[in-house]
């Protein structure tokens, strides 16, 4: 049992419960991606209409198969993030902001394992 | 929430190369179509923007350029540096050999 009181374990964590967390969070990913999706785009650009075997040489590359899991990693933690403020700024209704926001969890999760298992099997694959 | 559809997109892409040379030559033939090129041109412009906004809402945040001047200032900075950014990133392309 806590001893301490409960003003205490409330305080600083406002009306949506987690304190800055979401906030932070969000500057944090911001930050990290700033460099992370440009070399994306640009690279991404470049391998568009590259041949199958260009493309998996590309990422099967140590450095790139690291900075493509990294990338997927924050950008859909940002877009979980990002996407939570819109739903709960413009959806009123309680039963379909709760919904919204389940399915926004486990769609950005099973986007984000996806690419990672596509990258990695890339990565690791023979062809 | 366009970018965000934009990480489905990618998913696919990502899968289509794991699934491997067939899955991808399919993708890429769908993905080369003239309204898919220009949804990802225009992708790559919304990205730039996000990206450009997004420094932007970075300063604010450590309280810097509040005053009205700048504000307008910096809003238009974000319209050109986006504008700007995506036909550098299209030219580097180009110039890599890739086709229109």
């Amino acid at each position: 049992m806590s001893l301490e009181a409960d003003i205490a374990k409330v305080r600083g964590l406002g009306s949506a419960k987690e304190g800055t967390g979401h906030f932070w969070h969000q500057r944090l990913t911001a930050i990290a991606l700033i460099p992370l999706s440009i070399w994306f785009v640009v690279n991404l650009v470049c391998v568009f209409d590259a041949t199958y075997a260009e493309v998996t040489a590309w990422i099967q590359s140590p450095i790139v198969t690291t900075l493509l899991v990294a990338l997927i990693g924050a950008l859909l933690y940002h877009v979980k993030l990002g996407v939570q403020i819109v739903i709960e700024d413009y959806l009123h209704a309680e039963w379909l902001k709760l919904s919204s926001i389940i399915c926004l969890n486990l769609g950005t999760v099973l986007c984000g394992l996806v690419s990672i298992v596509a990258i990695l099997k890339i990565s690791f694959g023979t062809n | 929430m366009f970018l965000s559809a934009g990480t489905l997109v990618l998913a696919y892409w990502l899968i289509s190369i794991a699934g491997g040379e067939e899955s991808y030559m399919v993708a890429r033939e769908c993905l080369s179509t003239i309204p898919a090129k220009m949804l990802l041109g225009l992708s790559v412009f919304s990205f730039y923007f996000h990206l450009c906004n997004g420094v932007r809402h970075l300063f604010w945040d450590i309280g810097a350029g509040f005053e009205l001047k700048t504000l307008y200032a910096t809003g238009y900075a974000v319209i050109a540096s986006s504008l700007l950014l995506t036909a550098l990133t299209w030219g580097y392309a180009m110039a890599q050999g890739a086709a229109p």
